[in-house]
């Protein structure tokens, strides 16, 4: 059990006795209660257990944190959990891929103006840089974009209007 | 011969399907893999609790992103669809400094060589005569007509 005779979180809501190898105890420790009763709630105790239990010991700390995230987005927003969040971030990050793509013009238009020559050459060297990033490598972004198209665009809820799931986030 | 069929549910957890089965609609016995990774991950009771709080007219919406974020689960056990979270935010904080690097780019540009030149401002137009209308109109620099953009607001704090 955690230390000393305090029961760990998740024995202590369990109502059983904490055993010394107690694979909760590490990551649910009894002066965080709801942190345990947040995966219970969602995921249950067994579902946990055999997910970390499939896990090697060092990865068990981040697995426990992204359920407990998980969890936690999931009461928040009962029909949405994180997809929504993901939703309002997606759409973040296209308003501002926007604004960047026009301030971008914008400095390019000045410089044309100015001096053409170097604007051309420093627009080559730009382009050349590698500015993609991160999201269209991502494994499961095809899986996110299929289910986006499908249906949160259809809810009204979750793309278009992105101020509106922003409060759920704050 | 009366004809049964049971929803890929009832079908994995091998009991009969009523006809007021709460998983039939959204578990289709031609995609048993989807009730799958989501027995997985939370459980078929958890899944008819939290489907039985949600209107009905939302539950399908409910099932498809339990299933998105049980398929994450599924590919990566340790941080499920988090890591498309925490990649997201990455991009944003990315695109947010490029965005105020230009901004500043634009500004010394603009000091360097002064406001932008307007095309044919030498041209006398006649406010009066439409012919010489060239359309032209003042463009105004950073106000694309888009929502500022404050990063605080979304307070995920991924650790």
């Amino acid at each position: 059990m955690g230390s000393g005779s305090t029961p760990c979180a998740s024995c202590k809501l369990l109502r059983r006795r904490c055993a010394k190898d107690c694979m909760f105890a590490p990551y649910f420790p009894p002066d965080d209660p709801q942190r345990f009763a947040l995966v219970h709630k969602v995921f249950g105790a067994s579902n946990v257990g055999k997910m970390l239990q499939e896990l090697p010991v060092h990865q068990r700390a981040d697995a426990v944190s992204s359920l407990v995230y998980e969890a936690n987005a999931r009461i928040r927003d009962p029909v949405y959990g994180c997809v929504g969040a993901i939703s309002f971030l997606q759409n973040q990050v296209t308003q501002l891929q926007m604004q960047l793509a026009m301030a971008q013009a914008e400095i390019m238009s000045i410089q044309m103006q100015q001096d053409p020559t170097t604007a051309l050459m420093q627009n080559q060297l730009e382009l050349s840089d590698d500015k993609s990033f991160l999201l269209s490598t991502s494994d499961n972004f095809s899986d996110l974009q299929q289910y986006l198209n499908n249906y949160a665009t259809s809810t009204g809820n979750v793309i278009q209007d992105p101020l509106k799931r922003e409060s759920m986030w704050t | 011969m009366p004809t049964y069929s049971r929803c890929a549910a009832c079908k994995y957890l091998r009991k009969k399907c009523p006809s007021d089965c709460i998983f039939s609609p959204y578990f289709p016995l031609n995609n048993p893999r989807r009730f799958e990774n989501v027995h997985k991950i939370y459980g078929a009771g958890n899944i008819a609790r939290m489907i039985q709080k949600i209107p009905v007219h939302l539950r399908e919406h409910a099932i498809d992103s339990l299933h998105f974020e049980a398929h994450c689960r599924v590919e990566d056990p340790v941080y499920g669809c988090v890591k498309i979270i925490s990649q997201l935010q990455a991009e944003l904080n990315w695109a947010q400094n490029q965005l105020v690097k230009t901004q500043a780019e634009i500004a010394l540009v603009l000091n360097i060589y002064g406001p932008k030149e307007e095309p044919f401002s030498d041209l006398q137009v006649n406010e009066e005569d439409d012919s010489c209308d060239i359309g032209y109109h003042n463009f105004q620099p950073n106000n694309y007509g888009l929502q500022p953009f404050d990063p605080s607001v979304l307070g995920y704090g991924l650790s």
